[in-house]
């Protein structure tokens, strides 16, 4: 099959993401400072710091939905620069779900599912959604196919919006503040469904808050401060050793 | 010990409901307010019997000359015997079926796709948009399956309102999109033509879109083609209305959470495919109600082209006065033709008000 | 190490495609313009139409029934721009003016608790905004003022006004030498009320005591200029219109097509404006009276400061594009003949010296710089006036 071939061709090179001496200013404003960042395949990274570090322009400049103005980015052994195709292959392999879960609201869950497979990926209809139905059925939501996004919970939409992002086989997952905007009761629902990803091996770069997840799951931790790394380590050195002031700080504030 | 009883549900004071109630809260809350409601009564006891002595009881109905018309009231008879060209202009009275058909047809395409639920409405919506307009022409100009040719300057009446308000926004509606998307693009070049295209035409009043459009226009293309009045006067509405649904959709699409592009971009849709999948379907559902709005003014503003010298309702009414035979019978014209106007208008308004407290109760189908 | 893919074609460049759509962009608007501007010199050429602004140095040699500069047919076509300007321009300020009050009584007048003078005001907003414009301007002129009687049986309000078929008759302000000086005791009472308001606005924030701004302005206003009035042995008579003949004289005159595109622009407008008026202050949520009163603030001042504010950063964007819309609209004047701008220049003008080019683009040109003016200093306002949010 053509996708397991791409598999291949993109396991062969040891690295899903790297970013080199990465800078990216709004206007004036210096967001990200000399980013270097190497994502090995299969890892999972959390990144954190306080609001308005940049660790959500950090991961939203992967997938060029924020246009970096300094550095490389090479995602699975392709440069993301201006070249449109460049830019879509990279998107195909790329999985990213939203803090606002962004569902197309006109659209039934299936058919939010099924909508890039159908579009992007050119499957016929029949497939995409027997595809669609098995990753419903794996964020534990198959019975509410049919229901449109605004009849959903909070929780149930954020699964519906990872099961969007799967459909399409991802590579690498990005998930931007997930269960931020939940409830405190529909934060485990979520949090249940990015585990089991995480322990089927998916590459994943996440933004939250949620330290518990990032022990349990991560291999790596990293902490942003003023757009720039302050530190990276392993989950367990990061919360009983942390290095910097900035990080004790911060540390001290949230747990 | 306290032992509680129950008190038993006591009737309101009569005062405060029922007729009476309803009387002192409504109308005589206050001095002042009973001032201005028996104000108002009596202002509307001096307007109301005489209007409708006018118009109904004292009205002349019957007859198909001036002199049936004997009563003080409205001479009726007027409309009547003029009703054919106020609606068909000058249209030849044995093709008039070819006038009524076309809009039975348009009207049922559109109540089927208003109406909820109805099965296949893609493909009716795929009709009226190519396959009308085809049938449409062959059936009001004429010249296909051995039907007699019509020149448009016998096109008039209501017919004519109808087909400028509706031409006009069926090439409004795509042509404003475009400059909406334009006007909202990242490229510079198409943004500030779109700008000064919508600004342009929006800063004019449409009296001298029409007369550029019948004075200038001939100048512009070359001389041995000539473009019929009607064609022209179309060019100039269309090219104005375009830069009012232009802003229309704008607000539309500025409306739309940034989150929903990101989320196309984010799974691989091109600019194209997230604009026709996800943006636009969204965007233009939401200015629905605004796109009803500008028909209407679009509808209004149509009667302006009798200054170009088309017969429109209100034009045909107007040049139907210097009848010699009937002179003297504005008044009954002006409410006639105001009185068409009004129904159609205000029928629209009431729907897109209809359209728009439903959308406020958010997407739930 | 990540090893370099090749780049793929140069077209799939993201600047590269918006560069190359840009371009071929602006060379079909360039093309086109090229197009029709050749086929314009060809035909005016075929057609031995003269172009260059030169013709507004000639002769009109037509007449004007209002001009509020002098003007006779002697005078130049540039002369007969400025003239149709002017009537443009008077009657779109009357009109402002009066849609305005009309449209802010008719507003509240929807939002009274009086069912019935709320009711009036709905049917009133219901009928007019439904109504093309120019059938209320046909019926305002052909059907009413077209059928007063003559100048002998005139309708009259006494000796003062005076109405028929050729128009509204009013008495003329004359004013005598002294008046110079009623004129100087209204500048000074509007001077002093600035000062009060000033004064009482520093004493309330230092010391806390209010002071009723508005009565005494209001008797400022009066009571100076009425002082001045009387000083100065009443310098000021009314020249009455007086039937000779067959016609009126002195007086001020009223046309009946301005009469006519007046009541018809006002009427128009005003049911717009009332909506404009009723949803602007319907936006402002209930909430915000109801925490106006719970902290004791009293139902005139509530309004005054709570919700005016707000309403009116709904309101003020709306209305000047409905100020923007009758100033356009005020060109209909065209049917009745009414010598506004249009009328007299892009019609007369245009039939008499046949140049259409210049004189739709002069037009347009005037109504074009108003508008872009006008929404240039609405963007800034919008910008300035919109609430401060994250």
């Amino acid at each position: 099959m053509t996708e397991n071939a791409v598999q291949q061709e993109s396991t062969n090179t040891p690295l899903a993401i790297e970013l080199k001496d990465m800078h990216k200013w709004y206007g004036d404003f210096h967001v990200l400072k000399n980013i270097n960042l190497r994502v090995k395949r299969g890892e999972r990274i959390i990144i954190c710091g306080p609001s308005g570090c940049g660790k959500s322009t950090l991961i939203r400049c992967m997938n060029r939905l924020e246009v970096h103005q300094q550095g490389e980015i090479w995602v699975d052994g392709i440069e993301l620069d201006d070249d449109l195709k460049h830019i879509e292959k990279i998107r195909r392999d790329i999985g990213m779900v939203f803090q606002q879960f962004n569902l197309f609201p006109h659209l039934s869950v299936l058919e939010n599912c099924c909508l890039a497979p159908i579009w992007v990926l050119k499957k016929p209809k029949k497939e995409a959604e027997a595809t669609a139905m098995q990753y419903l059925e794996r964020v534990k939501i198959p019975d509410q196919a049919d229901k449109y996004p605004g009849q959903l919970s909070g929780g149930q939409q954020q699964r519906v919006a990872i099961a969007r992002s799967l459909c399409m086989n991802p590579n690498i997952m990005l998930f931007d503040e997930p269960t931020s905007a939940l409830d405190p009761e529909m934060i485990k629902e979520v949090l249940d469904v990015m585990v089991d990803l995480a322990n089927e091996g998916m590459t994943m770069l996440c933004v939250t808050h949620e330290m518990g997840f990032a022990k349990s799951v991560a291999d790596r931790v990293i902490f942003m401060d003023s757009g720039e790394i302050i530190e990276e380590n392993d989950p367990e050195s990061f919360f009983s050793n942390p290095q910097s002031d900035r990080t004790k700080l911060f540390l001290s504030q949230i747990l | 010990m306290i032992v509680h009883t129950p008190h038993p549900d006591l009737p309101p004071p009569s005062t405060s409901v029922g007729v009476i109630g309803w009387l002192r809260n409504n109308l005589f809350s206050s001095p002042l307010n009973s001032v201005f409601t028996l104000a108002a009564i009596y202002v509307l006891y001096q307007l109301l019997p005489p209007f409708f002595n006018w118009a109904i009881f004292d009205a002349n109905w019957i007859g198909d000359t001036k002199e049936a018309c004997t009563n003080d009231g409205a001479c009726w008879v007027f409309i009547r015997v003029r009703f054919n060209q106020f609606m068909f202009g000058f249209y030849p009275p044995s093709q008039y079926w070819r006038v009524i058909s076309s809009f039975l047809l348009f009207g049922g395409l559109i109540a089927y796709l208003l109406i909820e639920g109805l099965p296949k409405k893609a493909w009716i919506a795929a009709f009226t948009v190519i396959g009308y307009p085809f049938v449409a022409y062959a059936l009001f100009y004429g010249g296909f399956f051995g039907l007699e040719v019509v020149e448009t300057y016998k096109w008039g009446g209501l017919m004519l309102t109808l087909i400028l308000s509706t031409v006009g926004m069926f090439f409004a509606l795509p042509f404003g999109i475009v400059l909406a998307l334009g006007r909202q693009s990242a490229m510079p070049v198409a943004r500030s033509i779109s700008i000064v295209f919508i600004e342009l035409w929006r800063g004019v009043p449409l009296i001298t879109v029409l007369f550029m459009s019948s004075v200038m226009l001939p100048l512009f293309i070359p001389e041995d083609i000539r473009i019929d009045k009607l064609i022209r006067a179309l060019i100039g509405i269309s090219m104005f209305q375009s830069a009012y649904m232009a802003e229309v959709v704008r607000g539309g699409l500025q409306a739309l959470p940034k989150g929903q592009n990101e989320a196309a971009e984010a799974l691989g849709l091109s600019y194209w495919q997230s604009m026709y999948l996800i943006v636009l379907p969204q965007a233009l559902k939401t200015v629905i109600p605004g796109i009803v709005n500008t028909f209407i003014e679009l509808f209004k503003d149509t009667s302006l082209v009798m200054i170009i010298g088309l017969f429109d309702l209100l034009s045909i009414i107007q040049s139907s006065f210097t009848d010699a035979k009937w002179l003297g019978f504005s008044v009954e014209g002006y409410f006639f033709a105001g009185l068409v106007y009004w129904i159609f208008c205000f029928s629209m308004s009431q729907y897109s008000q209809h359209l728009e407290k439903k959308l406020h109760k958010g997407h739930k189908r | 190490m990540s090893k370099p893919v090749k780049a793929t074609a140069w077209w799939n460049n993201a600047h590269n495609r918006a560069i190359m759509f840009q371009v071929l962009l602006a060379a079909g608007v360039v093309l086109f313009f090229f197009y029709i501007g050749n086929n314009a010199l060809h035909n005016m050429e075929q057609r031995g139409i003269t172009t260059g602004f030169k013709f507004l140095n000639q002769k009109a040699g037509f007449g004007i029934i209002q001009h509020l500069i002098p003007y006779n047919e002697g005078n130049t076509y540039g002369r007969t721009f400025v003239v149709g300007l002017l009537n443009t321009i008077l009657v779109s300020v009357l009109g402002i003016i009066c849609a305005t009050i009309l449209g802010f009584l008719i507003g509240v007048a929807r939002l009274s608790s009086n069912w019935l003078i709320a009711k009036i005001a709905a049917v009133y907003i219901e009928i007019f905004r439904n109504l093309p414009l120019l059938l209320q301007i046909f019926f305002w002129y052909f059907a009413v003022l077209r059928t007063l009687p003559s100048a002998r049986n005139s309708l009259h309000f006494g000796q003062w006004a005076f109405l028929n078929i050729r128009g509204i008759y009013v008495p003329r302000p004359v004013y005598e030498p002294g008046f110079g000086w009623v004129v100087a005791a209204f500048g000074l009472s509007i001077a002093t009320i600035i000062i009060i308001k000033l004064w009482a606005k520093k004493r309330q924030e230092q010391t806390g005591q209010q002071f009723p701004v508005l009565l005494s302005s209001l008797g400022l206003l009066i009571i100076l200029p009425a002082i001045a009035y009387v000083a100065t042995s009443t310098p000021l008579h009314w020249e009455m219109p007086q039937l000779k003949g067959f016609n009126f004289r002195g007086g001020i005159t009223i046309i009946p097509e301005l009469a006519a595109l007046l009541l018809a622009l006002t009427i128009y407008t005003a049911s717009l404006i009332a909506e404009i008026v009723r949803s602007g202050i319907l936006s402002v949520s209930h909430g915000q009276t109801e925490a106006a009163h719970a902290l004791g603030l009293r139902p005139g001042k509530t309004l005054q400061l709570v919700i005016i504010p707000q309403a009116m950063r709904v309101i003020i964007p709306q209305m000047t594009s409905q100020y923007l819309n009758l100033v356009k609209n005020s060109s209909l004047a065209t049917a009745i003949g009414y010598p506004d701008l249009v009328s007299v220049f892009a019609g007369t003008t245009l039939n008499q010296a046949g140049q259409a080019i210049e004189i739709i683009a002069m037009t347009m040109g005037v109504y074009l710089t108003l508008s872009l003016s006008i929404s240039f200093l609405m963007n800034w306002y919008n910008a300035r006036s919109m609430l401060k949010e994250r």
